[in-house]
């Protein structure tokens, strides 16, 4: 019998609040992240998205000047989140060789490398700075809330793309099922809304253009979506061995009952047309869990706004759930956040464990037009679901046929 | 040409800057290491921002001598000489 894992704590900084409970109420609300970008570099590189999902409390106003000066955007993003989440679960004493990390990240330190190159050009070699790399490199997030925590049983980053995020959840359940550690601090970051990414995702017509009206460009699911919105931040989830968190009187969310992953090996970046490998991990993340298609309850989709993206996973759920898909309810929160990429796994787990724990479904908002291929019930006004048992699933799919999915259940 | 003062509070000022101690910490007799709890890391930092502020060379076999801040603000003031 595999031990089982609870979430205990909750930590997030996002394009719709800089906290878990700031951006909890937003999602139940319904607000839009998406603003037009307040930088001159879109102007001086004529870009052709002009707008982007920006982190509602700036990490200067969270870290000192110090902490901030060595930490990418990214590893400030992780740090804030982690530090709610530590908080947020009570835990004081520790065994800190029996506590990890699993921090993903889908990019890294990209503001630093690229810094860093302009400083190489502009100014010489000398002024590239020592703490270039340590700043650049993609475990940056997960070794700097292992050291801010004091996490000794191993500091890991998965990195898949925009699957990134409930990877780690993958991750951190293996780690304390395998007995390898009793607690850990799973979570993702991005910070990615830089011209030169922005500029390559254009061009590779995943964003959405709707320069005029950033609020409504995030629309999964709606006949007009035309691409993502670029979203950044971090979310954070504390999970533990049940006993150790039974054995300090911890406040449990829920339970991590089961993960998956899976990889399409079908295109770099397309995803099956058919769903194969996003079918294979919603089946074995129910079978992980010992859960069956009939106790499903709840999606909170991976649903990025794009025009071929959002029906694979539509023809994948159903395939998985048959057709108690008709009873299931699906929010699309990046409909609100925009897409934090190798972070969005983990913010959208934080909402997906909230749902479960309150029983009250974030909204999705600017669905105006429901794609008639896609006749799920999505969640576009507040609901609550009745009491008794409930099991939510949440997905992610990344560049490179990347499938993540994750199970939670109320205990 | 800057007197030691002078780049007393500028090294002061860098060192806030990278590490957030007090400028008023930084004193001539104060130990980088010991007693400002500087690493390697920071101290490279501090001597590449000395370099661009007094516009000196402070090349990196000099940079294990200076292990005063004193010893810091002579090299560079003999280097501006």
């Amino acid at each position: 019998m595999a031990r089982k894992v609870v979430i205990t704590g909750l930590g997030a900084t996002t394009p719709i609040g800089g906290d878990v409970p700031t951006m909890w109420k937003n999602a139940l609300k319904g607000v839009s992240g998406a603003r037009t970008i307040e930088a001159d570099w879109v102007q001086e590189y004529d870009l052709p998205v002009t707008f982007a999902a920006q982190i509602t409390v700036p990490a200067s106003e969270v870290l000192s000047r110090v902490e901030a000066k060595r930490m990418d955007p990214s590893t400030q993003f992780a740090v804030i989140a982690a530090r709610e989440a530590w908080r947020d679960s009570g835990l004081e004493e520790i065994d800190h060789d029996r506590f990890a990390v699993a921090f993903a990240t889908g990019i890294g330190g990209v503001w630093t490398l690229l810094d860093a190159w302009d400083t190489l050009r502009a100014k010489g070699p000398r002024r590239v700075l020592p703490m270039t790399v340590p700043m650049l490199m993609p475990n940056g997030p997960a070794a700097a809330v292992s050291l801010d925590l004091g996490a000794r049983a191993g500091a890991h980053t998965p990195v898949s793309a925009c699957a990134s995020g409930t990877e780690a959840l993958h991750q951190g359940l293996e780690l304390i099922r395998s007995g390898k550690a009793d607690v850990v601090m799973c979570g993702g970051a991005e910070a990615a809304i830089h011209p030169m990414p922005i500029a390559a995702f254009a061009s590779m017509h995943a964003l959405s253009r709707r320069n005029d009206d950033p609020e409504h460009a995030s629309r999964p699911y709606d006949v007009g979506r035309d691409g993502f919105v670029m979203g950044e931040g971090a979310g954070a989830l504390l999970i533990e061995a049940e006993e150790h968190a039974l054995a300090r009187g911890a406040r449990i969310y829920g339970e991590l009952a089961g993960t998956s992953v899976t990889a399409d090996a079908y295109h770099i970046t397309a995803p099956d047309p058919g769903g194969l490998g996003a079918t294979r991990a919603l089946k074995a993340a129910m079978f992980d869990a010992r859960v069956q298609p009939s106790d499903i309850g709840h999606v909170n989709a991976h649903a990025t706004s794009t025009p071929v993206g959002d029906k694979p996973e539509y023809i994948a759920l159903k395939t998985a759930l048959g057709s108690h898909i008709d009873n299931v309810a699906v929010s699309a929160t990046k409909s609100q956040t925009g897409h934090l990429l190798g972070a969005s796994g983990a913010v959208e787990a934080v909402m997906t464990v909230l749902s479960v724990y309150e029983r009250k479904l974030p909204v999705t908002i600017n669905l105006e037009n429901q794609d008639p291929e896609i006749p799920l019930d999505i969640v576009t006004t507040e609901r609550t679901l009745p009491a008794g048992d409930l099991v939510a699933l949440s997905n992610s799919f990344g560049f490179g046929g990347h499938n993540a999915v994750i199970v939670v259940r109320s205990v | 040409m800057a007197s030691n003062e002078e780049i007393l509070a500028g090294l002061a000022e860098i060192v806030n800057e990278e590490t957030g101690l007090a400028p008023e910490s930084v004193e001539m007799d104060k130990s980088f290491t010991d007693d400002l709890d500087i690493d390697s890391i920071s101290m490279m930092t501090i001597v590449v921002n000395a370099e661009e502020k007094f516009g000196v060379r402070i090349p990196d076999e000099e940079v294990k001598n200076l292990k005063t801040v004193g010893d810091a603000v002579t090299f560079i003031s003999g280097a501006q000489a």
